[in-house]
């Protein structure tokens, strides 16, 4: 079992299809939804974590992909420009998904995308704007 | 009992012998040591911050054009710049912005020059017998410039707020994005490694002393604004709130990059993270107790951001912060920081490494600091019009 987030984009006409309740029953992928923005016949955009078997989750997406949904791992969506980063530790204040973190020894910023959750407080918190995170 | 000159420490710096340690080393030194002993086995402690100080800023002396003008009116990449001071000098502040472009400001400019970019210069005056030009639009360099030199009023605060919200409504200070509701709590000061913190009360640092300035050697050239010595201390002598701060000098064209950066505060403005380093000679141990301070022993207050007037909630020490979490209200809140510790220590390294290769010798200042200083208030002296 793995456990992976994705950005998944829906086209305007996806709405009516239950494609994450075929995630889970076609493909035994256990999903837990970290953040959605839906405008009906317009987009709608998904922070989506799946756990199941590598082979499923692969498979799982390319059901997706077929279902013309544009799905992209997390990491592929966060831009950090860390070699411009002066471990000040404002972006770990509002992390609370505590994807960021900062403290002993080294007092030096980490950052493990996976534990982002796409709130996005980072990108203004960042007093040198070196965060971009793409949702949509 | 050992009692040593600035002149005996400084022939030990040219000779190659002078024993440094950063205030960090010293104070792990002194889980073992006596003042006493450090002193006699100490000459000098480095100590270093970097943090965003918003008082800040550049004097820049363009030079003069021919025909030339008297520059009244002056923007640098947009940014307006002051124009009160005779023809082609004026004085860039770290904050100033075009309220149009409020992320690009006065810090970002002086990076840019510090990056060897070139800037924008438009200047507008009325025209005079002797300065009969009435515009120009041009572009400089650091190095086409006369003079750029940071001049800072008030930096390198002694000891500074931890900042918490406990309204349920998010905000965004300059002491970063405070989550509502008591979610989280910042601090700014390098604790135990933070200059004034280890001479608190300037038996070593005043008027004169050189200091390290964004990388290069710079001087503490008066107190800084905002100068306070009667605010509360705690048993170690530390006042428990920001008290003192130092007005510094530095010639930017020497500076790096490295130890100077622009900053943007979301829906505050533009401030300038500023890189400090300040050797403290052990004269004494009185000194040697002085710098050996830990982070157990600094307090500081925890003020509600989100409240009018910033009421106090509560004292919490740099130990404490740095374990992650305070308790606030009874709750446990999640802090951060919001200076570089990681900074500040490169600094205190390479500054103690400056000295112990004879390159930076401390410096008697030439006057100390007032003492029994106090704020006053802005007062309104006219009522506020009913419409």
């Amino acid at each position: 079992m793995i456990k992976r987030r994705f950005i998944l984009n829906f086209p305007p006409d996806s709405g009516d299809k239950p494609l994450s309740y075929h995630l889970v029953r076609d493909y035994d992928i256990r999903i837990n939804i970290l953040k959605a923005e839906v405008f009906p016949g317009k987009r709608g955009s998904l922070l989506l974590e799946m756990q199941g078997t590598a082979a499923n989750i692969e498979a799982g997406i390319s059901y997706l992909t077929r279902h013309e949904v544009v799905c992209e791992p997390l990491e592929k969506r966060i831009r950090f420009q860390h070699e411009k980063c002066i471990n000040c530790g404002n972006c770990t204040a509002v992390c609370f998904a505590g994807a960021l973190t900062i403290g002993p020894p080294d007092w030096e910023l980490q950052f493990d995308k996976s534990l982002c959750v796409v709130c996005e407080l980072c990108v203004t918190a960042c007093p040198l704007k070196l965060f971009e995170i793409n949702f949509q | 009992m050992t009692i040593k000159t600035y002149e005996e420490i400084n022939r030990k710096i040219k000779a190659g012998e002078a024993v440094v340690l950063t205030a960090e080393e010293v104070s792990e030194m002194a889980r073992s040591c006596s003042p006493e002993e450090i002193a006699e086995r100490v000459d000098v402690v480095t100590t270093a911050t970097f943090g965003a100080m918003c008082s800040s800023g550049a004097i820049i002396n363009f030079g003069h054009t021919t025909p030339p003008i008297r520059m009244e009116k002056i923007r640098l990449n947009g940014v307006p710049c002051y124009e009160g001071l005779a023809a082609v000098d004026s004085y860039i502040g770290a904050t100033a912005c075009d309220p149009e472009k409020p992320e690009y400001g006065g810090a970002h400019v002086i990076q840019d020059l510090l990056e060897g970019k070139e800037i924008e210069l438009e200047a507008w005056g009325k025209g005079t017998d002797c300065y009969p030009r009435k515009h120009i639009k041009t572009r400089i360099t650091k190095d086409s410039v006369n003079e750029i030199f940071l001049f800072n009023p008030r930096n390198a605060y002694q000891n500074y707020n931890v900042a918490v919200n406990t309204t349920a409504r998010l905000i965004h200070t300059y002491m970063g994005t405070l989550l509502p509701n008591l979610r989280n709590a910042t601090y700014s000061t390098a604790g135990e490694l933070s200059p004034l913190l280890n001479d608190p009360e300037f038996r070593t640092i005043g008027i004169g002393t050189r200091i390290f300035l964004g990388g290069a050697q710079g001087f503490v050239v008066w107190p800084g604004t905002q100068f306070n010595t009667s605010k509360p201390k705690n048993e170690f002598g530390i006042p428990v709130s920001n008290a003192a701060t130092i007005a510094v000098i530095g010639n930017l064209k020497e500076m790096s990059p490295e130890f100077i950066q622009a900053a943007y505060f979301e829906k505050y403005g533009t401030s300038l993270f500023v890189g400090m380093g300040i050797p403290i000679p052990v004269l004494d141990a009185d000194m040697a107790r002085r710098v050996s301070i830990r982070n157990d022993q600094i307090e500081t207050s925890v003020l509600d951001y989100g409240s009018p007037g910033t009421p106090k909630l509560g004292q919490v020490t740099y130990e404490q912060l740095r374990s992650g979490t305070i308790k606030v209200n009874g709750k446990k809140v999640r802090t951060a920081p919001v200076a570089s510790l990681a900074k500040a220590r490169q600094i205190a390294s390479l500054l103690k490494k400056s000295i112990q290769e004879g390159a930076f010798e401390i410096t008697c200042p030439v006057q100390m600091f007032p003492q029994h200083t106090s704020l006053k208030s802005l007062t309104e002296t006219e009522g506020e019009k009913q419409p």
